[in-house]
């Protein structure tokens, strides 16, 4: 199905912002200003927006530790997620979370997850949920191929057989469990899809480096998950991660060269770039716009972000319990 | 009032709530029972049979029988509060938090924190928890003092079905997560239950089962019976014990303790777990913080020893609480000059 003018627009714009608010991200913690530990999503953005461009807010994703993508894919704003990040009294979480724990459940997005193959199980929940609702909502566990070995993900995959949970399991391969080899780390012949049939679900695969690859898998995959009793399905991405595991790290692992290549044989947003503009959808100067645009966003976002409020002593206390 | 057993007022209630609320859903291992076999499904429904008839009342999509996998059913447990449910999961045995602990203790419990306070959580989790059946190290344990110690989630331990009744009724409206935990050994010991649909039992207020101005004695599940055994026992020399019933540990009612102990200025507490960075030792902590001036003689605990739970019974009986021993400390706070 052909998208129109507008769809593309939006879905290069959604991937622009990810890779622009990472870009930023790289930069600014390295001057020290930003706490904690940063993971970025740069070079998955294809696989975050083409599956959330097809949700609504009723449809609820679960995330990982390298979250930015999925909760900007998913609606979460990005002024609130930078100030959140810089740990401002504004930000999405009011300081409490930081870049690990970002969510804003009334857009259906659930969680980041500082826990390596924690959101499966609650994506199952959230699932069954869906099912028993019965009005064609689902929910999507996104995992890394680091956490397709952990036993969480094995036992959510059977629940949601066994459930009937209107769940889809999407996994990015980018190849690096933190700083491990995808080649040594899963077993089962080098393919997490595989795994996810073994369970008796349906599975599908796609090129996690191509829009429309995302995009018109997970059409299919959600044509057939969205229908009441057919229960849950898994998805598996090839993808690339252009920053290391964490913001700091040495990547000592990379082969020579590896960065590079991947920069430009399997960077989404050129991929995009070229497949439009080569079939006349879209011209250079509509995307050139939409670069500048984005730029200037995650500019005001972080002057917004340093000038915000911080969060005081007194809030350590709030919102543990509603009522205790 | 009604006559009936502690495993009854758990089920009841839950029947009760389900009945009231379409979005209370049950879910754990065999809460069905029966399920994939010739006897088919409720062939068990539950091993403590407190989810017994709930599947062919409810329906399979609000009674959820899953496979073995503790740390998805607390998992979906989180999920289905995030979404609207009002989930009540089953985990068979509280020993069992080890398999399943991150989603309990990382998610379930921090969710409202991190998300800054832009969710609620409203899941129960029951457990059966602790020792007397002789089933040894691994479904035996009071687990409550780890439980405890995690910001965020509540701590429900009721000692009587009318308890049963009040609190769990409380704990499937709370909007927090609640740890619910079903001592194993009282599931069959029958009390007086009020008939009223919406009796409930705020957390956070404990119970005065005896009343005396000589010695504070404080306790939960199991134990709580032998302390009033004691209480009575004494009694009769003309010792007056204050015997409290914590009801909930998550939040704790300090103020119950600190009051009696200002009166008694003797505390002696007694707990099912284990003697370090337990229970016990976190009570009588507290008063000694806060109620120092009060006290007569130096608080003491009465717990396990620094071991697993033993299997044989004559191991169990030696390592458990028991009436002499807590009799015992009750003279010893008594007796200090």
């Amino acid at each position: 199905m052909q998208l129109s003018r507008d769809q593309l627009l939006r879905a290069y714009r959604q991937m622009k912002v990810i890779r622009e608010f990472e870009e930023r991200l790289h930069v600014d913690i390295q001057t020290g200003e930003i706490a904690g530990f940063t993971h970025l999503y740069c070079g998955q953005e294809a696989v975050a927006v083409g599956v959330c461009e097809h949700l609504s807010a009723d449809d609820k994703i679960v995330s990982t530790h390298r979250g930015h993508g999925h909760c900007l894919a998913k609606g979460c704003d990005v002024d609130g997620m930078m100030a959140e990040i810089w740990g401002s009294r504004d930000g999405l979480c009011k300081g409490k979370g930081g870049s690990m724990h970002i969510a804003d459940v009334d857009k259906g997005m659930l969680g980041a997850n500082g826990i390596v193959g924690a959101g499966a199980p609650i994506a199952v929940g959230a699932g069954i949920a869906a099912k028993i609702n019965g009005k064609g909502h689902v929910s999507i566990a996104f995992s890394g191929d680091g956490a397709c070995n952990q036993g969480t993900t094995f036992e959510a995959m059977n629940m949601a057989v066994v459930t009937k949970a209107a769940c889809i399991f999407v996994f990015e391969n980018n190849h690096y469990s933190e700083h491990t080899g995808f080649e040594y780390a899963v077993g089962t012949s080098k393919d997490i899809a595989s795994r996810a049939e073994a369970f008796g679900m349906k599975v599908w695969r796609g090129d996690g480096t191509d829009f429309f690859s995302v995009f018109e898998t997970m059409r299919e995959v959600l044509d057939y998950v969205r229908v009441p009793g057919n229960g849950p399905a898994a998805v598996e991405f090839d993808t690339e991660r252009f920053f290391g595991h964490f913001e700091g790290d040495p990547q000592r692992y990379r082969g020579p060269g590896e960065l590079d290549r991947i920069r430009e044989t399997r960077d989404c947003l050129k991929k995009f770039r070229a497949s439009v503009t080569g079939a006349g959808l879209l011209s250079d100067g509509d995307l050139d716009t939409v670069d500048a645009d984005v730029l200037q966003a995650i500019e005001d976002a972080v002057t917004k972000a340093k000038a915000a409020p911080r969060p005081t002593a007194e809030d350590v206390l709030e919102d543990v319990y509603i009522s205790y | 009032m009604a006559r009936m057993m502690y495993r009854e007022a758990v089920l009841s209630t839950i029947a009760e709530e389900m009945e009231r609320d379409e979005n209370v859903v049950v879910l754990g291992e065999d809460v069905v029972g029966g399920m994939g076999t010739a006897g088919g499904p409720e062939a068990i429904g539950g091993i403590w049979s407190t989810s017994a008839g709930l599947f062919g009342k409810f329906g399979a999509d609000r009674v959820i029988d899953t496979p073995i996998s503790e740390s998805a059913i607390m998992g979906a447990a989180a999920g289905l509060a995030l979404t609207g449910k009002r989930p009540v999961a089953e985990l068979m045995f509280a020993d069992f938090i080890g398999v399943s602990l991150d989603q309990i203790w990382n998610q379930l419990a921090k969710f409202r924190y991190m998300f800054g306070g832009k969710t609620k959580c409203p899941a129960v989790i029951r457990m059966a928890w602790g020792a007397g059946y002789n089933a040894a190290a691994q479904h035996s344990q009071a687990v409550h003092h780890i439980l405890t110690g995690m910001p965020g989630l509540k701590v429900v331990m009721p000692s009587t079905p009318a308890d049963v009744k009040g609190l769990l009724r409380t704990a499937i409206r709370d909007d927090d997560p609640v740890i619910f935990l079903e001592h194993k050994a009282l599931y069959g010991v029958k009390g007086e239950v009020p008939d009223d649909k919406d009796f409930m039992i705020p957390f956070g207020h404990a119970r005065l089962t005896r009343a005396g101005n000589d010695v504070t004695i404080v306790s939960t599940g199991l134990l709580l019976g032998f302390c009033e055994a004691v209480a009575d026992k004494l009694a009769a020399e003309g010792i007056g014990c204050d015997v409290i019933d914590l009801r909930t540990t998550s939040p704790l009612d300090e103020e119950a303790i600190l009051d009696s102990v200002e009166v008694t200025g003797r505390l002696v507490v007694v707990d099912e777990t284990n003697p370090r960075c337990s229970l016990a030792g976190d009570i009588c902590a507290m008063v000694a913080e806060k109620a120092f001036a009060s006290l007569k003689a130096p608080p003491l605990s009465v717990t396990p020893p620094h071991t697993p739970v033993p299997f044989a019974r004559e191991l169990e009986t030696a390592y458990l609480p028991s009436i002499p021993k807590i009799e015992a400390a009750v003279r010893k706070v008594l007796s200090y000059r």
